[in-house]
């Protein structure tokens, strides 16, 4: 039984996504006797050591074959089992991109695709292993869901969710360990409604994965210089929370999307795209990765360089509402 | 087995195939939709478990047409075993049919699986055979793929895997007949000893005549060897059955014109 307490989120916020999502699932497992965990040769690498011990003819290792992996994946969906699908974000998202399109979109079958190590976490191995345009190509599909939980309590809630989600589905980690935390104690989280962290009367700041954070200690800033802002935690990325952003269209004089992702495709061009359709909608300031490989450096470095951090946050929708 | 009741199926199949290529007067891939119709016949007339009036019965044995442009030679087989109507079949390739060029996942109409896009069947197959492992069920899993569509390395990549998992209750069966979209399969890729290949991977290999009924069925039902998955390396000619098709890669896709079908309807009562 996971408790969703203080004390439990400092200890899965050490030990950051990928170790939470194993915990998770080795939690979610007691509960869940047709839980399948396929892995593409990364089961250690997404935390999965301690699961696939645990229950090892739960646990498929299909071999380094991101294709075969979903294929495989949806067979076993398709058979009614209960299927997590894992690999690192660019492997699972694009090597397999057209398995996900054909077995999990065109077919529908409730396959839970899991991408480990999501934006730019991956640090010195490089751009090969970084997402930075998972969220769109995955968006793009239909049929797809795709979430982007903002900690490692979300992350926890999110899997706990997957399980009972019927339908294909892709879950983007971002984050490392001692990722930073949004909540400290239980709350309700449900796959395609936003939830609203702050109440502001200036303008909407609408985020998701690790810049859930960083965009409320933003807000404090912007607080300290008199702006008040809206925080929303849009988790789920595709279905957006429409009702939280036609609120966020009448109310607010600026519309912030932040994201752990290339500006290209993600959180900003789904909110742009929904915001499209309003007369008098307010602007938008689309802050994410940049469109571009640029040079390989440590995580907390890339998210400074391109700033996905609190303070350039600020600095940027200030410079905007000048 | 009746060897004769599936020599009449594939003939009706055959004159099914013929008639709604003309009558949809569209372009279909007729060449590799006649190639195999002796193998779905032989699955459908007497190898595969199912109920034709219940098609998305538990105990049923998967059929996957990985090589999708196929559907001829699937959706005639659907039609001659009841599980599919003349109605039904008489959609093919209109305005919004369930049946089109490609399969289509629908339950209700026996289609297992969505296809089109070559070389991901065999991953699915692994999926479903490794479920039915799982859940301790004893139907069988078949996947159909084309000889070209092994040019696809994600086929290799289920190939390896099934092996792995010991999938005995899996069968692959290749359409081996040799060409594919743009000519001959061994000027594009070849494959050398396309069985020793299949072998090296760990498989339970049987060649056999494509067309040969009781060679076809004595490999899908006997040639079972504990612990491994099974391929049929089924020899095969594209557009076998009427001669002018046969092993004329100008008909991998095309229009049946009226004079073509005349032609080809003698040609096939002829055989």
């Amino acid at each position: 039984m996971v408790e969703f307490t203080a004390s439990n989120a400092r200890q899965w916020s050490r030990l950051g996504s990928r170790g939470v999502f194993g915990q998770a699932i080795l939690a979610l497992a007691e509960s869940t006797p047709d839980l399948m965990v396929l892995s593409a040769d990364l089961g250690n690498s997404s935390g999965l050591d301690r699961f696939k011990k645990a229950y090892p003819s739960q646990f498929l290792n299909v071999g380094i074959a991101e294709q075969n992996l979903i294929g495989v994946a949806a067979g076993l969906a398709k058979e009614g089992l209960n299927v997590f699908a894992t690999s690192f974000a660019p492997f699972l998202s694009m090597r397999a991109s057209e398995q996900i399109r054909m077995n999990m979109g065109y077919m529908n079958l409730p396959v839970k695709a899991v991408a480990i190590g999501s934006g730019v976490s991956m640090a010195y191995l490089g751009n090969s292993h970084y997402g930075i345009e998972d969220a769109a190509v995955m968006r793009a599909i239909p049929n797809m869901t795709v979430v982007s939980p903002a900690d490692c309590m979300e992350i926890v809630k999110c899997v706990f969710a997957a399980a009972k989600f019927d339908g294909p589905l892709y879950i983007r980690l971002t984050g490392a360990p001692n990722n930073p935390m949004v909540y400290q104690g239980d709350y309700e989280f449900e796959i395609g409604k936003a939830i609203t962290l702050r109440e502001g009367t200036d303008i909407t700041i609408v985020a998701n994965g690790t810049m859930v954070y960083e965009s409320l200690e933003a807000a404090k800033l912007l607080e300290a210089q008199g702006v008040s802002a809206t925080v929303v935690n849009m988790h789920t990325i595709k279905p957006l929370d429409t009702a939280v952003l036609d609120k966020a269209i009448k109310s607010s004089k600026l519309i912030v999307t932040v994201e752990e992702h290339s500006v290209i495709g993600g959180l900003g061009s789904a909110v742009a795209e929904y915001k499209a359709g309003f007369r008098n909608a307010p602007a938008q300031v689309i802050i994410g990765l940049p469109d571009l490989f640029g040079k390989t450096a440590e995580y907390r470095y890339l998210l400074d360089k391109y700033g996905l951090v609190a303070n350039k946050i600020a600095q940027k929708i200030m410079d905007s509402l000048d | 087995m009746n060897e004769q009741a599936i020599r009449d199926m594939a003939l009706k199949m055959r004159r099914s195939i013929l008639d709604i290529s003309h009558t949809c007067n569209l372009s279909a891939h007729l060449g590799g939709g006649l190639s195999m119709v002796d193998i779905t016949a032989t699955l459908y007339g007497s190898v595969m478990r199912f109920q034709k009036d219940n098609p998305a019965w538990e105990g049923r044995d998967r059929f996957i047409l990985s090589k999708g442009h196929g559907v001829l030679g699937y959706f005639s087989a659907l039609l001659a075993a009841g599980i599919i109507s003349e109605e039904k079949f008489a959609t093919f390739q209109t305005n919004e049919s369930d049946l089109i060029a490609h399969p289509v996942m629908n339950m209700e109409l026996g289609m297992e699986s969505s296809n089109g896009s070559l070389g991901q069947g065999l991953s699915l197959g692994v999926g479903l055979a490794l479920a039915a492992k799982k859940k301790g069920m004893d139907h069988k899993i078949y996947v159909l793929l084309g000889d070209g569509e092994c040019n696809e390395g994600s086929v290799w990549e289920a190939v390896m895997c099934a092996a792995q998992l010991k999938l005995d209750n899996l069968v692959a069966i290749v359409d081996y007949n040799r060409l594919q979209s743009d000519g001959a399969a061994p000027d594009i890729i070849d494959f050398g000893n396309f069985e020793d290949k299949w072998k090296a991977f760990g498989w339970n290999v049987c060649g056999i005549d494509g067309h040969n009924i009781p060679e076809i069925h004595n490999a899908l039902v006997n040639c079972q060897v504990e612990g491994k998955p099974k391929v049929l390396v089924a020899h095969t000619v594209k557009g076998k059955g009427v001669k002018f098709m046969e092993n004329n890669n100008e008909w991998h896709h095309n229009r049946l014109t009226k004079t073509h079908y005349e032609q080809a309807l003698i040609e096939l009562e002829g055989n």
